[in-house]
């Protein structure tokens, strides 16, 4: 057992929710207790659906269980069909039905259903929501994807985008555009917008571009196995990946790589000056690890950001980000548990994270500044606006959000200047919040003793009340990382007494 | 004075009941943490459930996970399934490690959930092991909020009911006002009832395990909740006697529910107009607001949380709409029975639910307004018809004369909406 409040991932046959709720003539049966139906409301709240999942469930009740639950399922199972007619259906089991042990996959077989039945085994006590969704997927795809004539025209399929997918909608349209700019048609999207017909003639496209590894991998593979169909290994996420991206396309459909990025700002941006206070911001990455990966690489090599620390919560691609993190001189974070999150955090004492829904509230305690960059996210991130994350104008709207977050290069500059004005200083507050400034008292307040001991930071070391008031100058969103940096300074110099000339041989020594 | 309340010539109390069994579009009892959580402010909720249960806490509580909540769920996971013996040992190890965290938390429940159900986890046992081990500081009571036992407010009930056996008896003649309300609904209660000179008033649940209230064959229960079945039969058989009355929804319904009460206690009518005359003309005032949009619309209830029958009874006598079916999750005639004797005839009465077929009937009757579940509301939206989401029904405060207007506010603002957006018709 383990006592978990927030979790990072759902249990997978949430993730076969998403497969299923992506696509459409597809229906899903799921033997499951009454109240499951809970995270129908993921679909039709946070992504704003406007019909409910295409999900059947059996939602027996404690007087079923005496009886025949496995009827209850056939009778579940008959009747979706009768009433939605889809072209194929997955049936499985939640977690409680998998303990009650009837095989909606051998009953299902035995019903004699006109159309395709795909059963999933999702053993959701081992693993979770992504393991779900490219199980899923692979296993529609193995079901129903078959050896064709490849079409005339160079074609590729679009595969992991999900529902309920972050960002998922808006990176399609991106994606198309960058293929359809070298020539290459779409042939198939999948799972998002596709349906079982759809999946069976994914065999016409020369290559698959793996959008999402965590929703389509096992898919990808299978389809590169059987089909002979290569698929993309980099994420078209930040410039420097589109490029790559576009070099990787034009090797496998054979075609000159080409790219329109007239639109594309974000260089300029990142160049102009106003971004020169961007230099270093020391950054802390969580998320899922297909944006970890790739937001790492736009921080240090498109933001100048420095990378201070990453991990990602998806056990399965773990290898990957530790090999990832060696590569960014830092150590990675691969749990699921937002407790050691916030710990890292704390301690690595970052200027910036970027990470999930849960890292925003964490940065909300912590008083850092947080961008969301990677699922879970909450129903403001599912945007009615066009905001890809691929792409070129991926790599726009990534700027902006990176650095909405941070008090821009001006605006820093003010608050330093005037940190210690009596209307500016930090502990009013914003500016335009009118009401609640709280005015300083003009006239300086009067020196207390020196040398007396203002607070005491550990057992052995201790702050002068001039020392931390000098302190208190510093911005808030450094100061805590100032504190820590004096103290460990002070530690190794064995210095017990913290004064201002200790304040600032630290800030001297850990110059940067 | 409506001390005497029009009855209509027919209710529905008699009314056939439309029974229906299969796909249920509800919430689980676990749902009810949410908000007992709140209100019992020494009290840690531990579900022993699955990543689902989690996760389902995760999606309902939504921005609230993120305020240190007291309530968690210990996952079981694989090896728990294993071998039962283990999963007592987890669950100790995880019980220890949480209250060596929370020193503050004086009850702790263990809630029991499906997977913890089925296989057959003796969540009660432990309990009691628990309590033993960490008493007197900690209290270790459990019960379960399983879908395949509970539906969304049955929760509390079920939690409520957990909580009767180990009250303390007591002789004294005492009112216990049994239902979680928001604080302010509380207060306002206390206060009415106290000025009616109506004392002792104690409160199940209790704020504070240091109030928890006594109960005994003097104590008279008056409901606040129709949801609380079980937990009136747990205190029926402690010797306590439960009032039979409407419930407080509305101006009406408040009226009816004091009244009920102070003729009880031997208030004298003078008593009770002074007490009451004021708030219920505020009451009428709030609530003829909302009439104005609401008055002649036809209204349908998915099942959800019980409120269903009170709340088409305050519907269709203040606000004046008409009620095409009402669907409840669970009817006890002997709670609701007041509701439907003032609930007049004609509206469907159903209880239980096949989600698809129930969908069919309402596509067909074309309501104004569809009280319905968040998995339906933007669905049915979509489809061109006016829906009001069920849960905000029991998480804002709704109950007593102050809350009537809001109360009536809440199902006016979607029409009102409706109608404000009306130039958007045909833009996607």
């Amino acid at each position: 057992m383990k006592l978990t409040v927030w979790t990072y991932e759902g249990p997978p046959h949430v993730g076969a929710m998403r497969v299923a709720t992506g696509m459409r003539g597809l229906h899903y049966v799921l033997h499951a207790p009454q109240g499951d139906t809970y995270a129908d409301l993921l679909f039709t709240m946070i992504e704003r659906r406007n019909h409910r999942p295409p999900v059947t469930y059996t939602t027996f009740q404690a007087r079923d269980l005496g009886e025949d639950t496995a009827n209850l399922f056939r009778t579940a199972c008959q009747s979706a069909y009768d009433r939605h007619k889809p072209q194929a259906m997955i049936v499985g089991s939640s977690c409680t039905a998998e303990l009650i042990q009837d095989d909606p996959g051998g009953m299902s077989e035995t019903m004699g259903l006109p159309v395709p039945i795909i059963p999933l085994e999702l053993p959701s006590y081992q693993r979770k929501e992504n393991f779900g969704t490219d199980e899923t997927f692979f296993r529609i795809v193995k079901a129903l994807a078959r050896p064709m004539e490849r079409s005339a025209h160079i074609s590729a399929n679009l595969i992991g985008p999900t529902g309920l997918g972050f960002r998922h909608r808006d990176d399609i349209t991106e994606v198309t555009a960058l293929l359809e700019e070298m020539g290459i048609s779409v042939n198939v999207v999948a799972p998002m917008g596709a349906t079982p017909q759809d999946i069976t003639r994914m065999g016409a496209a020369h290559f698959n571009v793996l959008m999402y590894p965590e929703h389509a991998e096992a898919a990808a593979r299978w389809l590169e196995r059987n089909l002979g169909q290569p698929y993309t290994k980099v994420v078209p996420i930040g410039i420097g990946a589109t490029r790559d991206f576009i070099a990787e396309v034009a090797g496998m459909a054979g075609v000159v790589p080409k790219a329109d990025d007239s639109r594309l700002r974000m260089p300029w941006y990142s160049k102009s000056v106003d971004s020169t206070y961007l230099t270093g911001k020391r950054v802390f990455l969580f998320g899922d690890a297909t944006h970890v990966r790739a937001m790492a690489r736009v921080a240090r090599d498109e933001m100048g950001f420095e990378v201070v620390g990453l991990g990602c919560y998806n056990r399965e691609f773990a290898r990957d980000i530790r090999k990832l993190a060696r590569d960014y001189g830092v150590e990675a974070l691969i749990t699921d548990d937002y407790l050691e999150v916030e710990k890292t955090i704390e301690d690595l004492a970052p200027e910036m994270i970027l990470g999930t829904q849960m890292e925003r509230h964490i940065g909300k305690r912590l008083g850092i500044p947080c961008a969301v960059i990677s699922s879970p996210v909450h129903v403001q991130d599912f945007p009615a606006r066009y905001s890809p994350q691929m792409g070129w104008e991926g790599a726009n709207v990534l700027f902006d959000t990176l650095v909405h977050p941070l008090v821009m290069g001006l605006e820093e500059h003010l608050l330093h200047m005037f940190r210690e004005d009596f209307e500016f200083h930090d502990e009013a507050g914003a500016s335009h919040h009118g009401g609640a400034v709280r005015l300083r008292a003009v006239e300086s307040t009067p020196a207390p003793a020196e040398a007396q001991p203002a607070t005491a930071a550990s057992d052995a070391i201790v702050w002068l009340s001039d020392a931390e008031r000098e302190l208190k100058k510093i911005p808030f969103f450094v100061r805590g990382k100032a504190r820590r940096n004096t103290e460990k300074f002070a530690l190794e110099k064995g210095v017990q007494k913290i004064s201002v000339e200790t304040l600032y041989e630290a800030k001297a020594h850990y110059a940067r | 004075m409506t001390v005497d309340t029009p009855v209509p010539a027919r209710g529905c109390r008699d009314a056939a009941v439309l029974k229906e069994r299969g796909q249920r579009e509800v919430f689980c009892g676990l749902t009810g943490i949410i908000w007992l959580h709140r209100k019992m402010q020494d009290a840690f909720f531990l579900v022993v459930g699955s990543r689902t249960c989690a996760h389902l806490l995760q999606s309902a509580a939504g921005v609230m996970i993120f305020a240190e909540p007291r309530f968690g769920t210990a996952i079981l996971e694989e090896k728990d399934l294993a071998g039962l013996a283990c999963a007592n040992e987890e669950l100790d190890r995880e019980v220890e490690r949480l209250l060596s965290r929370r020193p503050d938390i004086r009850q702790l429940f263990l809630v029991g959930s499906c997977p913890s159900e089925v296989i057959k986890l003796d969540l009660h046992r432990a309990a009691e092991r628990l309590t033993r081990k960490y008493a007197p500081h900690v209290r270790v009571i459990n019960f379960s909020g399983s879908g395949i036992e509970t539906t969304f407010t049955e929760g509390e009930d079920a939690c409520l009911a957990a909580m009767v056996p180990a009250l303390p008896d007591t002789g004294e003649r005492q009112l216990l006002m049994v239902g979680a309300l928001p604080d302010v609904v509380e207060d306002q209660a206390l206060s009415l009832l106290s000025e009616m000179g109506i004392a002792p008033v104690r409160c199940l649940p209790a704020a504070r395990t240091d109030k928890t209230p006594g109960v005994g064959e003097n104590t008279v229960v008056a409901l606040t909740q129709p949801f609380l079945n079980e937990t009136a039969a747990h205190l029926e058989r402690r010797g306590a006697r439960i009032l039979s009355a409407p419930f407080p929804f509305g101006e009406e319904g408040t009226t009816a529910w004091l009244w009920a009460v102070a003729q009880e206690f031997g208030v004298d009518a003078e008593t009770f107009t002074r007490v009451t005359e004021a708030p219920r003309a505020r009451a009428r005032k709030a609530i003829a607001a909302a009439t104005e949009t609401l008055g002649g619309k036809s209204v349908f209830f998915f099942p959800d949380s019980q409120l269903e029958i009170p709340l088409a009874r305050f519907l269709t006598r203040e606000c004046g709409m008409t009620a095409v079916e009402v669907g409840t999750p669970f009817i006890n005639k002997r709670i609701v029975g007041p509701e439907l004797d003032l609930l007049a005839e004609g509206p469907v009465i159903s209880e239980g639910q096949d989600v698809d077929r129930q969908l069919d009937r309402c596509r067909a009757a074309r309501p104004d307004l569809t009280v319905c579940g968040l998995g339906l509301a933007n669905p049915l939206e979509a489809e061109g018809m006016a829906t009001k989401w069920a849960i905000e029904l029991v998480f804002t405060p709704v109950h007593f004369y102050e809350q009537a207007g809001d109360l009536a506010g809440l199902f006016a603002r979607p029409l009102r909406r409706r109608a404000l957006l009306s130039g958007l018709e045909g833009a996607a």
